[in-house]
This record gives structure tokens, C-alpha cells and sequence, in this order.
């Protein structure tokens, strides 16, 4: 619930934006040791994309406090944004498409 | 009209008496901007998902020094400045001004920090590995193509929010602005942070030289 104290509104104390960021240093060095894992491409792309959004998820909702506003603005905000995400990815299979009709090198 | 129904013509959400989202304008005006601007470099990053499965020999050109070492510190330095910009956030809504200040600092130089460390990267790329915008050794010219449009836009983010903290700084200093405006440039550096989460994995580290 927002008020004129910025704050109240965080919810949060400084020692959970502490946790957060130990956190994310953590989720990071993750990434760092799987890319040096020789895993297939598309569980490398997977993972990362998994690992990011998870990172991005705890930015949004601690450091920028969106946890702590009213549930409206973020229905406002992101189911648009996450659509509009998904339906770029509908160019994607044309991909493997083009990669079959280059001419081998 | 009545006395009563111009009372509830200010207080009633649906009247547009009250604010649904119960945030002030300029925050929710910064949330607009991200979320369009976090469409822009969702389109930027799948182009280049794109580009890459549609290749069938993708460059690996980042070795772990100094290129995954580098992109590495640089993710260190913006996510402290992230944390950084919150304790200024949280110096400013208790009315310390002079601490506000010190904490906006610490993240303009976590800002300055990676952007050097980006410009270094790039001069490695260029000037080592002769990867240009239309061409490389890899006879991959896509590769260099999006790869400067998207880690350049964001370093474009990055040197215009150390900008922006400045300004920010400077007027709190000078006994200017309210908690909302410092909170507003937070969300706006914690965006610029967030968006490096993905730049990191899918381009640096998807393409580590093994």
C-alpha cells in the first residue's frame, strides 16, 4: 500500500537487500561454472534463461519493490509485457528453417 | 450535483477520483518507460537468438581472460551499485541527504566501473580479435552486427543513468527534490541492471571459448 514514506512502501530492511544481492553474486557464479560444463547448447540455453529470469524476477520485486506495491500494477504491467515476449518467439523455428538452407561451406 | 457526489467523484477509483495503482505519477510513468524499453531489448536479444540458431558455426570468441573475467566484474559492479541505489533510496526516504549523496556516488561509479571495463572489453574485440560490425575472422559478420547493437545500447543505458544519478545527486545535495525522485532513478538503474542479467549468459557466456 503506497504512502508518503517511501520506506513503509520498500517493506523490506536493509539487511534483506543485503540477502538479495548475496544471492544474486551466488546465482551468478552459477552461470559462470555451467558454461564452463560442455552441457548441449539447448540445456545451456535453457539454464541461463531459467537462471535469468529467476535473477531478474528478485531485481524486480526487491530492489525495485514491486512486491511490496498494489497487486494491480503489476497485472497492469507485466502479463502485456510477457505476451508480447512469447509471441516474438514465434519467429524462432524459422531459424532451424535457414539453418538448412544455407549452402555448405 | 450534490455535495456528496462531488465527494465521491474524488475519492471513487473508478471515478478517477483515487489512484488505482496508489504510486505517484513519475513512478508509474518510469514503470511505463521500462516496460517499453524492455520490449526493445527483448526484441534485440531473440534477433540475436536467432541469428545464432540459424548459424551452424557460431564464434566462441570469449576466452575466460580476459573477456568472461571482465564481463564477470563488470555483472559484480552493477549488481552492487544495484544495491548500492537502494540503500540511497532508503538513506532518502529517512531525510539523510548527505548520506543519499555518498550511496549515489558508490552506484555512479559502480556505473563508471563497468563502462570502463566494456570499452576495454570492446577495444580486446576489436583490436585483437578484428571483429568489426560487418565482418570477423569468423566469417560470421552477423555475429558482430548484433552483438554491438545490443551491448552498445546498453552501455548507451548505463553511461546515461550514471548521467541521470548525477543530475539526481546534485540537486539532493543542493537540498532539491523529494524521496520519489531518487526512488524513480532507482527503478531506472535497476532496469539497466537487469537487462546485463541477460546480456551476460546469452552472449558472453553462451559464446565462452571452451
Amino acid at each position: 500500500m503506497h504512502t508518503e514514506n517511501p520506506a513503509e512502501v520498500s517493506g523490506a530492511s536493509t539487511m534483506t537487500f543485503g540477502k538479495v544481492w548475496v544471492a544474486l553474486l551466488v546465482l551468478t557464479g552459477v552461470e559462470v561454472f555451467l558454461a564452463y560444463e560442455q552441457l548441449p547448447t539447448l540445456i545451456m540455453l535453457v539454464s541461463f534463461l531459467g537462471l535469468s529470469i529467476v535473477k531478474a524476477a528478485m531485481i524486480i520485486a526487491y530492489f525495485m519493490h514491486l512486491k511490496f506495491e498494489r497487486f494491480s500494477l503489476f497485472l497492469t504491467l507485466f502479463p502485456m509485457l510477457i505476451l508480447c515476449i512469447l509471441l516474438m518467439f514465434i519467429s524462432m523455428p524459422d531459424s532451424q528453417r535457414l539453418l538448412h538452407m544455407r549452402p555448405p561451406q | 450535483m450534490s455535495e456528496v457526489n462531488a465527494a465521491e467523484m474524488t475519492t471513487s477509483v473508478w471515478s478517477g477520483g483515487a489512484s488505482p495503482y496508489a504510486v505517484d505519477s513519475k513512478k508509474f510513468g518510469m514503470w511505463l518507460f521500462i516496460i517499453s524499453d524492455a520490449l526493445t531489448f527483448s526484441a534485440l536479444l531473440i534477433a540475436y537468438t536467432y541469428v545464432r540458431l540459424s548459424s551452424p558455426q557460431w564464434p566462441t570468441p570469449f576466452h575466460f581472460f580476459p573477456s568472461i573475467v571482465f564481463s564477470s566484474i563488470m555483472t559484480f559492479c552493477l549488481l552492487s551499485s544495484s544495491l548500492t541505489m537502494v540503500m540511497a533510496v532508503h538513506a532518502m526516504s529517512h531525510g539523510n541527504r548527505k548520506s543519499t549523496v555518498r550511496w549515489i556516488l558508490a552506484t555512479m561509479a559502480g556505473g563508471l566501473a563497468f563502462v570502463v571495463l566494456h570499452a576495454t572489453e570492446w577495444r580486446n574485440l576489436i583490436v585483437n580479435e578484428h571483429m568489426t560490425t560487418r565482418g570477423n575472422e569468423w566469417n560470421e559478420p552477423l555475429f558482430g552486427g548484433t552483438f554491438f547493437a545490443l551491448t552498445g545500447l546498453h552501455m548507451t543505458h548505463v553511461i546515461l543513468g550514471v548521467i541521470y544519478l548525477g543530475v539526481i545527486a546534485f540537486a539532493v545535495s543542493r537540498g532539491k527534490f523529494k524521496a520519489i525522485d531518487v526512488e524513480v532513478s532507482g527503478l531506472y538503474w535497476h532496469f539497466v541492471d537487469l537487462v546485463w542479467m541477460f546480456i551476460f549468459p546469452m552472449v558472453y557466456l553462451l559464446s565462452a571459448k571452451l
